[in-house]
């Protein structure tokens, strides 16, 4: 009777679980399907290397955003791996006290912080000083966005470094700086890589802070001290036209965006991954 | 007992077990008194039904020296004791084997007493009754010092072996002379030489006993020293 | 008349809690001590301070004197760093590098110090390592597998190799086997045995058979004071203390 009883709600609970799983996957397949579906037909050699035409003439390209999108991530990694992977480090080794608690607070806040006001900082930050919308104000927002993921991540993977390890290089005679760069971020390096990749994905499709920032353009940009385009900037202006095959295109766009996002993660992975599988 | 076993050990059942020895070593011990006072009584008032009876339960005697044995082997298999227990369970050992021989002794006291009823009294006992005394009193007093650890006691013991070996020399040279006497009494001397060579050898055992006691409290050998030192 | 190594009135604190009391010892050369004790009696932070990794947990310090080679190591101006390689450890549960192959973690010291060596240089001291750790043989023709592949036992001589590559004068060892099977432990032993002739060697281990077989010398512990230190022969079958003695006879509270 017990027996029969536990089963069934086992039964039950395991259906709720799977059902849930269902939901969650749903949305992704039904976007993936919608964006392939859609944008498939555009993506062409073209699409690649060509400059978008001029509104009435069909065909052209996105080939100056995705260069665009790529120099901005560029730029955004430059400001915000170091800052981060460096305050992760600190948090995770030092950071016990009162200003490791600060710290810690100011990046989840800054985490939670709606892109479009880091857009906002970046352009009185940057824009308004150089009186220009420019790659580096739209890198320098991006980047500003990924110090807190990176930190955080680079912390929590630094902390799952068994102490033992650490123990075990300066009981060598290792100074500790050593240690901490050879040894502990060493051994982490796994889930800091898949915490930069992280926030590289949510960078690569924001579009808010670039629209003061970086502002967008149609064509190759010259100096990166100039408005550049960008993907999502670029499928944002295409998706609120009223043309058909503006439309096609950012929906290609978005795919272009999606499968860029998909290699570079799948790369990265790939070519930093050590003879041995990293720890974490 | 001494302070330093008032403290339980955290394995109660390691506890009860070294307790077992203790309390199986003193049996035996007592068991073997028995025979060497039966074995004496037989002597003396040529009791041939006690010398037979006291023969025949030496197999007790021996079965607990296997006990023993065996009890010890497996403590010390299962329970690599250390120090004192180390000490108590190595002793026991040992004063397993002494008393072994001791109850052997026993056999043999009674074997000559009943070889010497066959024949008439060839004098009247006086220094084997006296020798028998103190080796017994020995072989007691050094159990007692098992069972208190009491080194002084032990000491004292190993000092009355001087005794065992006057009374012995004194009897040594009366038995000579009356075999140089009378030659029919040599049969008789001899065996009665036996047994005041038997109950030195009890003195020499209870004399082992007391130097395993003095180790097993102190942890220093006294043995096969010149003399019996003053003090540990 | 000077030791190798040397403690003097060695008191150690974690935060406002004294761990360690007033601990006098000279260590003898070229033997094997052990150190025995219950659990929290300071053992570990008794020998983590012979090699200054006690301080390197925050909000702890130490006072008194560790002399090594008659040079004190708590001197004003001695580098830690440099002691460690003198001094070296090997720990409780087996740490190889996860990150490193067999032969990379024997020449880990080395190479984390940034010191230049040859490819045949790294190579003779893999080798002397890892047949000093009593390794060598199982291991010599799989050198680049991860230092992680091995098992239990042989992963703690890969960092006992590890430890000796930099050739310390001194290893401390605390519980070097207590997470690992009896075959293993043997093993363990055994090389303690081989490696006292060169060194001097100090164990810590809850496990009183084994300061029993391998040491020369025991010192006991209890409450972050020393009781009782001696020939561990003596310390086994006749020791002075009753603490001691009720410790070693498993009469403890």
């Amino acid at each position: 009777m017990n027996y029969r009883r536990r089963k069934l709600i086992n039964a039950v609970a395991l259906a709720g679980a799977v059902a849930c799983t269902l939901c969650v996957l749903l949305p992704l397949v039904l976007i993936f399907s919608n964006l392939i579906l859609k944008g498939i037909t555009s993506v062409n050699l073209a699409f690649f290397t060509n400059l978008p035409k001029p509104v009435g003439e069909t065909g052209g390209g996105m080939a100056n955003a995705i260069v665009g999108t790529l120099t901005l991530i560029g730029l955004a990694s430059a400001v915000g791996l170091p800052i981060g992977v460096l305050a992760g480090v600190y948090l995770s080794e030092y950071g016990h006290g009162r200003l490791g608690y600060s710290v810690r607070f100011s990046a989840d806040v800054l985490n939670g912080v709606p892109s479009i006001v880091i857009g906002i900082f970046a352009y009185t930050l940057v824009v308004l000083p150089m009186k220009s919308f420019s790659a580096y104000a739209g890198g320098f927002a991006l980047g500003v966005i990924m110090i807190p993921i990176v930190a955080r991540t680079t912390e929590e993977m630094v902390r799952l470094v068994p102490s033992s390890l650490r123990e075990a290089s300066l009981a060598l005679g290792v100074p500790s700086w050593r240690t901490t760069v050879l040894i502990v971020l060493r051994t982490a390096r796994g889930g800091i890589i898949t915490g930069i990749m992280l926030a590289t994905a949510r960078i690569a499709g924001e579009t808010a802070p670039l629209l003061f920032t970086a502002f967008g353009n149609q064509f190759w940009h010259s100096t990166l001290g100039g408005p550049i385009a960008s993907l999502p900037v670029q499928i944002y202006t295409y998706a609120i036209s009223p043309f058909d095959d503006w439309h096609r295109q950012a929906w290609a766009g978005a795919l272009v965006l999606l499968a860029l996002i998909l290699v570079t993660s799948l790369s990265v992975r790939l070519l930093t991954r050590g003879r041995f599988h990293s720890a974490l | 007992m001494s302070d330093s076993t008032i403290r339980q050990h955290s394995d109660p059942h390691y506890e009860a077990e070294l307790k077992e020895l203790q309390s199986r070593i003193l049996e035996m011990g007592g068991t073997v008194e028995k025979q060497i006072a039966n074995a004496v009584a037989a002597l003396v008032s040529r009791d041939d039904d006690l010398a037979r009876a006291t023969i025949e339960r030496d197999h007790v005697v021996n079965r607990m020296d296997v006990e023993i044995d065996d009890l010890c082997i497996r403590l010390l298999a299962l329970h690599q004791p250390t120090a004192k227990d180390l000490r108590l369970i190595t002793t026991g050992l040992k004063i397993t084997t002494d008393l072994e021989r001791i109850g052997d002794m026993a056999v043999n006291l009674s074997e000559r007493a009943l070889e010497l009823n066959q024949e008439p009294q060839l004098k009247p006992f006086i220094d084997i009754p006296r020798m028998a005394d103190v080796a017994q009193a020995m072989l007691r007093q050094s159990l007692d010092a098992f069972v208190r650890e009491d080194v002084e006691l032990s000491l004292k013991v190993c000092r009355d072996d001087d005794i065992i070996d006057d009374i012995n020399h004194q009897l040594f040279r009366e038995l000579l002379s009356y075999m140089m006497e009378d030659p029919h009494t040599v049969s008789r001397a001899i065996r009665l030489l036996f047994v005041a060579k038997y109950l030195e050898r009890i003195a020499d055992h209870a004399t082992n006993i007391s130097e395993m006691v003095v180790f097993m409290v102190k942890g220093t050998s006294i043995r096969h020293l010149d003399r019996v030192p003053p003090s540990v | 008349m000077s030791n190798k190594l040397e403690v003097r009135q060695l008191n150690a604190w974690f935060g406002t809690t004294q761990a360690l009391h007033d601990i006098s010892l000279t260590i003898p050369d070229g033997a094997v001590t052990a150190i025995i004790g219950p659990s929290g009696c300071g053992k570990s932070t008794f020998i983590r301070c012979l090699n200054r990794m006690h301080e390197v947990v925050p909000g702890t310090r130490a006072t008194g004197e560790v002399l090594l080679d008659g040079n004190n190591i708590y001197g004003s101006g001695v580098d830690p760093v440099q002691i460690r390689g003198k001094v070296g450890m090997v720990f409780q549960k087996p740490n190889p590098f996860p990150t490193m192959s067999i032969s990379d973690n024997v020449t880990a010291g080395l190479r984390l110090n940034g010191e230049r060596r040859t490819r045949g240089e790294l190579a003779t001291i893999v080798e002397r390592s890892l047949r000093q750790a009593a390794l060598w043989e199982e291991v010599k023709n799989n050198l680049n597998a991860s230092g992680i592949s091995l098992s239990g036992g042989q992963q703690q001589r890969l960092c006992i190799a590890r430890a000796l590559a930099v050739e310390p004068e001194v290893l401390l060892m605390d519980e070097p086997c207590s997470a690992l099977d009896p075959i293993a432990t043997t093993k363990i032993e055994a090389l303690i045995h081989e490696l006292k002739q060169e060194y001097t060697i100090l164990i810590v281990t809850h496990s009183m058979q084994q300061a029993a077989r391998v040491s020369d010398y025991t010192a006991f512990m209890y409450l972050g004071r020393l009781v009782e230190f001696g020939p561990t022969n003596k310390i086994f079958t006749t020791p002075e203390n009753k603490e001691t003695e009720d410790y070693i006879t498993g009469r403890f509270g």
